[in-house]
């Protein structure tokens, strides 16, 4: 059924969807009206599940990586500075291997405070071992919180959905609300190897040893750097996961598309815009401007950016006469993330090919500063006609 | 011969004796039990069992008396320092002979 | 006093596919709620790109709040906030004097205006206005003072034939479903009727 919501409600009703037993989340502009909602369904009995209040984000996901553990299906979400004050236990549901699902309602981070969207939250976390989906739409968001649950609970590695804040969180648009049957039928109830349990105790991630040992079984346990191995082992093949769960998706739901990344215009374009995010959506308008001018732009979204789809994207990339990657997120002393990133896959693949292409990066967005369209189609224009600068180019900035 | 076959992706581990290794020739100190002051054993009665129920090591049972299994036990000596009668006292290993210790 | 004769309806044509209204209120107005019925009822009647982006932050009760409606034939890609509206709506007529609220009008773009002044006190070069005093009108219709977001739909109706009076009645009486539905939809109802347009 199609509704008008705002992308908020999108994520709380894929998290409804997938009968979550354990929310426990802590409020912070723009993520609030998500848990208000699911606190809502809680309350009214709309969704069996214990909702745990808690005192800080820290707390949120310590209550979900203890349910987690004890076999629950758990959610939590957060913005900005709440991530930030999580992020010893974001590091923590990784490596515990736990199938914990956060939405990330992206937003600048202080100081100075600020509540606007940009992306350096969830991308000062790329290192986390957390898989990092990316939204565009209200559309993507609930539907990859579905395929968020799916994928997390058969690869055993923890996943944000992000989504940009205000743009995506406070908007309203149309998308479907898949049925209940669909997605029970997609989702199973999660059944971990190991939870918690009084009749077989167990200690988990205690003190582990730079090598391996024996347990008390007498078999060779791993190390802690066999562990961390594995995190790094099985988040690479989760990508051919990821395009399990999107083809299931699409099987049961009928819509779907590439897992990794979403281009538009990309087969023919000699130059594209890259970037994550709802801004990804806003150069199809730009794309479309230039290619009535004559030029052949396109865009692709990332919506992979942890396990990073280097693979498909230097494919759809090879042979371009140049790159350029939007962010709204940086690595302070270097340029974006995710331009360095892209530049590295493109070397990995296609180094003495002789069809690498030029990669350029422009900032934007920072803080919530307003992305105007026609700004980006004169960026776009701009960066098509020749190299702009080596160094990120800042649009928007009045200084 | 590595890991990779075992059946945890992550740190896991089981209560029982030697997770850790054969810890009791690590000990310094041992403890010893004087049945004549020790609750349950006064009272022949499930009571007490602070030495069990504090030990670090899972190494104390809860039975009258309690038994110390020395192959695992470290000699922490915080079943003496519970004990609130004083039954358990930490004596020196090297008071032991290595006939005691073969005993073990 | 009425001339809804003289007022060129704003059709949407296939030339025309894609309207922006900007809705200005203050906040606890209920300018937003107003906009997502008439983004709701744009749904409804078959429109398949609508997006209601309100400007974001820090609304306060009684502070100038805006909020942008996009309604378009197709999947709306671009979320930013509208920067040339073919419709204005206010639903406060001081706020003409405290925010800048035509800015960035189109020439020929409409004024939807709630103020009890009369329709001649205001001229409007290059706009098409639309007036009617919806603070009393709700009031008539038996709301409490100052709730006049579902009535302004009522003259935003008749301005612009935009979308079918049937469908945002019903789109005003879901909305507020448990807060009374029809002493709203009267309100919409009575303000259709009396709105004064000319341009």
């Amino acid at each position: 059924m199609h509704i008008i919501e705002n992308g908020n409600v999108a994520a709380a009703l894929g998290v409804l969807l997938c009968r979550v037993n354990v929310i426990a989340a802590y409020p912070i502009t723009p993520q609030t009206p998500l848990t208000e909602r699911l606190s809502e369904y809680v309350e009214s009995g709309e969704m069996q599940a214990e909702y745990i209040p808690v005192e800080s984000e820290h707390s949120a996901l310590a209550v979900c990586i203890a349910a987690s553990s004890a076999g629950a299906r758990t959610f939590t979400a957060t913005s900005a500075n709440g991530l930030l004050y999580m992020h010893e236990q974001v590091q923590w549901a990784a490596g515990a291997r736990l199938p914990i699902v956060m939405c990330v309602v992206n937003r600048a981070v202080g100081a100075p405070w600020n509540v606007w969207n940009d992306q350096q939250d969830s991308i000062s976390q790329r290192d986390t071992g957390w898989i990092q989906m990316y939204c565009s739409d209200h559309q993507q968001i609930i539907d990859a919180v579905i395929k968020a649950y799916w994928l997390a609970e058969k690869v055993s590695i923890p996943i944000m959905v992000c989504y940009d804040g205000y743009i995506l969180s406070h908007t309203y648009m149309p998308f479907d609300v898949p049925d209940q049957e669909k997605v029970d039928a997609f989702l199973s109830p999660f059944r971990p190897d190991y939870a918690l349990n009084p009749d077989q105790p167990a200690n988990l991630n205690t003190v582990t040893l730079p090598d391996v040992r024996m347990d008390v079984r007498g078999e060779l346990a791993h190390g802690y750097m066999e562990i961390r191995y594995l995190l790094q082992e099985e988040m690479r093949t989760s990508l051919t996961v990821a395009a399990e769960a999107e083809k299931r998706f699409a099987d049961i739901f009928g819509r779907g598309g590439d897992p990794y990344i979403e281009p538009y215009l990309c087969a023919d374009a000699q130059y594209i815009a890259v970037g994550l995010g709802s801004l990804t959506y806003q150069l199809r308008v730009s794309v479309d401007v230039l290619r009535k001018e004559g030029i052949k732009v396109g865009v692709m979204g990332v919506r992979f950016y942890r396990p990073f789809p280097d693979e498909a994207l230097a494919e759809a990339l090879k042979g371009k006469k140049g790159v350029i990657v939007f962010e709204k997120a940086l690595s302070y002393g270097y340029e974006g993330a995710l331009v360095s990133d892209l530049k590295s896959a493109l070397y990995d693949h296609l180094a003495g090919t002789g069809v690498m292409p030029m990669v350029q990066n422009i900032i934007l967005g920072i803080g919530g500063r307003d992305i105007r369209t026609e700004d980006l189609t004169q960026a776009l224009r701009a960066a098509a006609k020749s190299r702009v600068s080596r160094q990120p180019v800042w649009i928007g900035l009045k200084l | 011969m590595g890991t990779r076959n075992y059946r945890r992706k992550t740190s896991h581990s089981e209560h029982g004796p030697g997770d850790g290794g054969r810890t009791g020739s690590w000990r310094v100190e041992r403890p010893v039990l004087n049945t004549s002051l020790c609750i349950p054993c006064k009272r022949n009665a499930e009571a007490c069992f602070m030495c069990w129920l504090f030990c670090p090591e899972v190494v104390i049972s809860r039975t009258i008396p309690p038994a110390i299994d020395l192959e695992y036990c470290k000699g922490c000596g915080i079943c003496a320092e519970e004990c609130p009668t004083k039954a358990i006292t930490m004596v020196d290993e090297a008071d032991f002979t290595d006939e005691d210790k073969d005993k073990e | 006093m009425r001339d809804h004769k003289k007022l060129k309806a704003f059709e949407l044509t296939d030339e025309k596919d894609f309207i922006e209204i900007r809705w200005h209120g203050r906040g606890g107005q209920g300018a937003i709620t107003a906009a997502k019925i008439v983004a709701s009822a744009a749904f409804v009647s078959g429109y398949l790109g609508v997006v209601m982006a309100p400007t974001f932050g820090t609304e306060r009760r009684g502070a100038p709040v805006m909020t942008s409606l996009k309604i378009s034939r197709r999947k709306i890609y671009d979320l930013s906030p509208i920067e040339k509206p073919d419709i204005i709506v206010v639903l406060d007529h001081l706020l003409l004097a405290e925010a800048d609220v035509t800015c960035g009008l189109k020439p020929g773009g409409i004024i939807v205006l709630n103020t009890p002044k009369a329709f001649e006190s205001y001229n409007f070069k290059d706009y098409r206005l639309a007036t009617a005093d919806i603070t009393a009108i709700s009031v008539e219709a038996g709301l409490p003072h100052g709730m006049v977001n579902a009535g302004i739909i009522g003259t935003l109706a008749r301005a612009t034939n935009l979308l079918g009076m049937d469908i945002l009645i019903q789109g005003i009486e879901e909305e507020f479903r448990t807060r009374n539905p029809e002493k709203n939809s009267l309100a919409a109802k009575i303000a259709f009727e009396r709105t004064v347009a000319r341009g």
